[in-house]
């Protein structure tokens, strides 16, 4: 047993966390700013977060993640940082030539209060940003919210750094995908043309962090939104934001800033939320769904009917990011199974407010937790046992020590292939993950049928 | 005069340090050179200054992390039966849980925490007010739920500021529950790199735990393991061979080890070092305090291990343990000598370099020397000059301010515990036959002249290297994995192994043989480009041909 020191009995704690379902901002902003072409993220801390981010990204992408940090020491932490972010912006932008750099605090530079706006007005004044490169910036204190809310902070900061109004709208729709894969995103943009919706969608991380192999090191790879699409983000019909947790504090601020209204809808992971938005394009673009989008729909219709019996009534665990949850869970809901156990790390109630809604009608008690963790997930297990488990590389412990079928999703996945390039999201997405299910579910009957009973066809 | 042979470098080495150099800003320029090294060794294994240890170039693309990885995550990751508490947000905590490969055996006894991260989980209201309040509760709530042998508590960046006292919180902890409780101040700042983590661990596991139990193991030739941190299985490995020499590993400094194994460390006679950069500080204290000696030891590389034992089986200078462990190498090199014949086709003349760590950029170039493969460039991630240019320049090294705020602990020997290791006989028979403690040479005195030595190769200047010298196997981490290979070179990973190992000892000397044959020999890397890129050319034409 690998967590042979999980009790079965639950103990209130109020200090300790044990085993975290969530990370901090600052990764979160630094994979949001890979989202924007040209753009080297820079960590303004101790180099140890830098170096913690890049690997973990690089785990997960097996991609090189390229970022810098102002390398603080003990004098910086006392005097200030300043300092260290102006000369690195001169190293950068010499040494490694990007477009942006989107620069994102640590819990360190927060605690000291260094004032990012007018570092960047020192380095401006210095003459240290070459014309026509940009420096954008996130706040994104560690000891607030998660790695979601980090990426919803750059998110913003990316907008205000660079959206703006001519005063004459453009036509298009902006999309803020969540904190999602690169191969999520390249099946929102499909799915968008596909329905003839024009879009700029931020960030985008195709094409950045799933590159081809070219026999060059690119820094900057093809992919990302780029600036002049930000720019325009501000003259849009309207935003979609795909995420509460992640997107709506980007689609607010240009809503408040630049009237461009806003629909928050959840991510399109699953029938039900795919259905929804596909229906919002449709409606904002005035056109109809093509045929191509009602074949997608009535495959992944099709396969549901042709499998309900495997999900009907199996209970399923899950820990990961609020806005992945909610449409996971809804889909379980109309595969016929029932989430019992759901934990997220990352803080806020609504999120206990919507699973309950969600799974108000299961026969079962279901267990729901906001700013929880992996540990008491674990116990809820150890008390009711489940048929199947989702969530990140780390829950692969817990599904070997209990013996249970387990499905990869969510960040980080550092131990299968995959995520870059299959999505998850639209009603492509909705298959594959159908697909993953099944095969866990499909070989653990295997496995465990007797001779006499072993079975040829499901 | 030269003492080592000349490597041709494809580029002149000068030459490709100021290709280096040319895009810098000129203070960022300045700085760098000194960094960047053309090694000569001279008589006396003479070679020039490197300077190394010194603060990374804000906006630098470095491959160093902080303090914090150093202390927590390299020194006191591997233990399994202490409760590692990470005092901070949530991140310091989920980044060093499991990420370093460092495998165990639970024993017997069963307890092993190393799957489990445990964190304080610090809220903005935290910051403000104070962390040290949920600290205790959460020391609290840890024992409660494990009742561990001891519980360690570590500082991340913010603790320092708002000036949480740990100590105390550790000292009230220890005085209320009974157990051990230590704590330390290894805020990421705290260095230039994890170097000053390594020492703040060395400082607090030699302050707070070496010398609490006498309950050592017994055995006729009882020696520490220090600086080995079971990477892949690579302690497992030493252990076995160890145990069939007849030799006692009573703790290993801190791959696959226990609390009470630090805490008997004092009972052991010999200390033998492998990461010279981590752990030479604990093994300093314990010889002032215990009498126990140290000497550097490498078994990265089959004929490194065999050279390393006789030293060993030389130190105890018994004539039974010395022909035991010629026994044992004679049992061992067939198998390797076998594997190695295999891929010496494959292997020999190809070229490497590594950068990476503060060992092991040197050790494994033992590895590649027995597979005939040139090392054209090394460097390290977060070494020191002694580590470059061996421990005679130690005198010679300037202490600067970043050095100065770690502390330097005041030993002397312990009036109960010190215990003089070896007799004037022994001194003698020492001399005689050239047997040296505290020896440790460096990495440049054994690489070729005309390499290039750097110390703290950053994304840029790797880009360039591989550039201009095509290396056939480039060693680093999972940082910089990737770009490299974008660029068609394999990397062979020297932290993470890539999920494979162990290479130390006999057995890791066959994997990793095995593993840079297979790597210079994969196919993939020459289907880079279609057949129609290679081609361009040739039109379409409008009939079957």
């Amino acid at each position: 047993m690998l967590l042979r020191h999980t009790p079965i009995e639950i103990k209130e704690r109020s200090a300790l966390t044990i085993n975290p379902a969530k990370t901090c901002q600052p990764i979160g902003a630094m994979y949001a700013a890979l989202g924007i072409h040209g753009c080297l993220p820079h960590s303004h801390g101790s180099q140890g977060c830098c170096a913690y981010h890049r690997s973990a990204l690089t785990r997960h992408y097996k991609e090189p993640i390229s970022a810098g940090t102002s390398s603080f020491t003990e004098g910086s932490s006392v005097f200030g940082g300043q300092a260290n972010l102006v000369s690195a912006i001169e190293t950068m932008f010499t040494v490694y030539e990007p477009d942006v750099i989107a620069v994102h605090t640590t819990c360190l530079s927060e605690t000291i209060g260094d004032d990012l706006v007018q570092i960047r007005r020192k380095a401006e004044d210095e003459g240290k940003i070459p014309p026509g490169k940009h420096v954008i910036l996130a706040n994104t204190p560690s000891y607030v919210g998660s790695h979601v809310t980090g990426f919803s902070n750059m998110v913003v900061g990316m907008l205000k750094g660079f959206a703006a109004s001519s005063g004459k709208k453009n036509g298009k729709i902006n999309i803020i995908p969540g904190f999602v894969e690169p191969s999520d995103m390249t099946e929102i943009k499909r799915l968008c043309s596909e329905i003839g919706v024009p879009t700029i969608m931020f960030p985008d991380t195709s094409g950045v962090v799933n590159a081809p192999m070219t026999g060059e090191f690119q820094m900057y790879p093809k992919g990302g939104v780029t600036v002049e699409e930000l720019i325009a983000s501000g003259d849009a019909k309207g935003t979609l934001a795909l995420g509460e947790w992640a997107s709506a504090e980007g689609a607010r601020f240009l809503d408040a800033t630049f009237k461009v209204p806003c629909k928050i809808l959840d991510l399109p992971i699953g029938l039900e939320a795919t259905d929804r938005f596909v229906d919002a394009l449709r409606t904002i673009a005035g056109v109809s769904v093509p045929d191509s989008v009602n074949l997608q729909r009535g495959q992944l219709v099709d396969v549901i009917a042709d499998y309900e019996q495997y999900f009907h009534g199996k209970k399923v665990a899950l820990a990961g990011d609020p806005d992945q949850l909610i449409s996971l869970v809804e889909f379980l809901v109309a595969l016929g199974m029932h989430p019992v156990h759901i934990v997220t790390g990352t803080p806020g109630t609504r999120f206990e407010t919507r699973i309950k809604e969600l799974t108000k009608d299961s026969p079962y008690p279901v267990n729901v937790k906001a700013a929880g963790d992996m540990f008491h997930l674990h116990q809820w297990i150890k008390n009711e046992p489940v048929d199947l488990l989702i969530g990140n590389t780390y829950l692969k412990y817990v599904a070997r020590d209990e013996d249970i079928p387990f499905i990869r999703h969510g960040f980080p996945i550092y131990d299968r292939m995959g995520h870059s390039y299959f999505p998850s999201v639209g009603y492509t997405g909705a298959l594959r993950l159908i697909e993953k299910i099944l095969g866990v579910l499909f070989d653990r009957a295997d496995r465990d049928a007797t001779e006499t009973k072993f079975e040829l066809v499901f | 005069m030269s003492k080592n042979e000349e490597i041709t470098m494809k580029v002149d080495p000068e030459k490709a340090k100021l290709d280096m150099l040319a895009k810098y800003p000129p203070k960022v320029a300045r700085k760098r050179a000194k960094q960047i090294v053309i090694n000569e060794v001279a008589e006396g294994d003479a070679v020039p200054e490197v300077s190394s240890n010194v603060r990374t170039i804000p906006g630098i693309i470095t491959m160093r992390g902080c303090t914090y990885a150093g202390c927590k995550g390299v020194i006191l990751g591997p233990t399994r039966d202490i409760v590692n508490i990470t005092h901070g947000p949530i991140g310091c905590a989920f980044y060093s849980w499991l990420t370093r490969r460092n495998q165990t055996d639970a024993g017997p006894d069963g307890e092993n925490y190393m799957p489990y991260c445990f964190s304080t989980d610090m809220q903005e209201s935290d910051i403000v007010f104070g962390g040290e309040k949920k600290l205790r509760a959460a020391v609290k709530e840890a024992y409660e739920l494990f009742h561990p042998k001891a519980i360690a508590i570590f500082s991340t960046c913010p603790v320092g500021l708002i000036g949480d006292d740990v100590h105390a919180v550790a000292r009230d902890a220890k005085a209320e529950l009974g157990i051990n409780v230590f704590a330390f101040s290894c805020e990421g700042y705290k260095g230039v790199s994890q170097s000053a983590g390594h020492h703040i661990a060395n400082n607090q596991v030699f302050k707070h735990v070496v010398g609490v139990s006498d309950e050592g193991k017994k055995g006729k030739y009882v020696i520490n393991m220090l600086g080995e941190y079971n990477i892949g299985g690579d302690a497992f490995e030493i252990e076995r061979f160890m145990e069939k020499c007849g030799i006692t590993v009573n703790a290993t400094f801190s791959g696959n080890s226990t609390y009470n194994e630090f805490a008997s460390a004092h009972m052991a006679d010999l200390n033998c070092i492998m990461c010279h950069r981590s752990i030479n500080y604990v093994a300093e204290m314990m010889e002032v305090k215990y009498g126990i000696p140290w000497i550097k030891v490498n078994f990265i590389g089959a004929k490194s291990s065999a050279k390393s034992l006789r030293k060993i089986a030389q130190y105890f200078g018994d004539k039974a343990l010395i022909e035991r462990v010629e026994e044992v190498i004679k049992e061992e090199m067939p198998a390797v000598e076998e594997v190695l014949k295999e891929v010496l086709p494959f292997t020999r003349g190809k070229t490497a370099m590594l950068f990476v760590g503060g060992s092991r950029a040197h050790h494994y170039q033992d590895l590649f020397n027995e597979m005939e493969m040139k090392t054209i460039s090394a460097g390290y991630e977060f070494a020191h000059r002694d580590d470059y240019e061996g421990r005679k320049v130690l005198p010679s090294i300037k202490v600067d301010a970043d050095s100065r705020n770690i502390e330097e602990l005041e030993v002397c020997p312990d009036p109960e515990k010190y215990r003089k290791r070896y007799t004037v006989e022994d001194e003698k028979r020492f001399e005689q036959s050239g047997f040296t403690f505290k020896d440790y040479e460096g990495m440049m005195p054994e690489m070729g002249n005309k390499t290039l030595i750097i110390d703290d190769l950053n994304q840029y200047e790797a880009d360039r290297m591989i550039e201009m010298y095509k290396p056939d196997v480039f060693c680093a981490g999972i940082k910089e994995k990737y770009s490299v290979q974008k660029m068609g070179i394999p990397l062979k990973q020297l932290h993470s192994y890539d999920y494979g190992g162990p290479y130390a000892g006999f057995k890791g000397a066959v994997n990793f043989y095995r593993d840079i044959s297979r790597m210079v020999q994969t196919k993939i890397w020459s289907k880079v480009k279609a057949p129609w890129q290679k081609k361009p050319e040739l039109a379409a034409t409008y009939a079957w041909e």
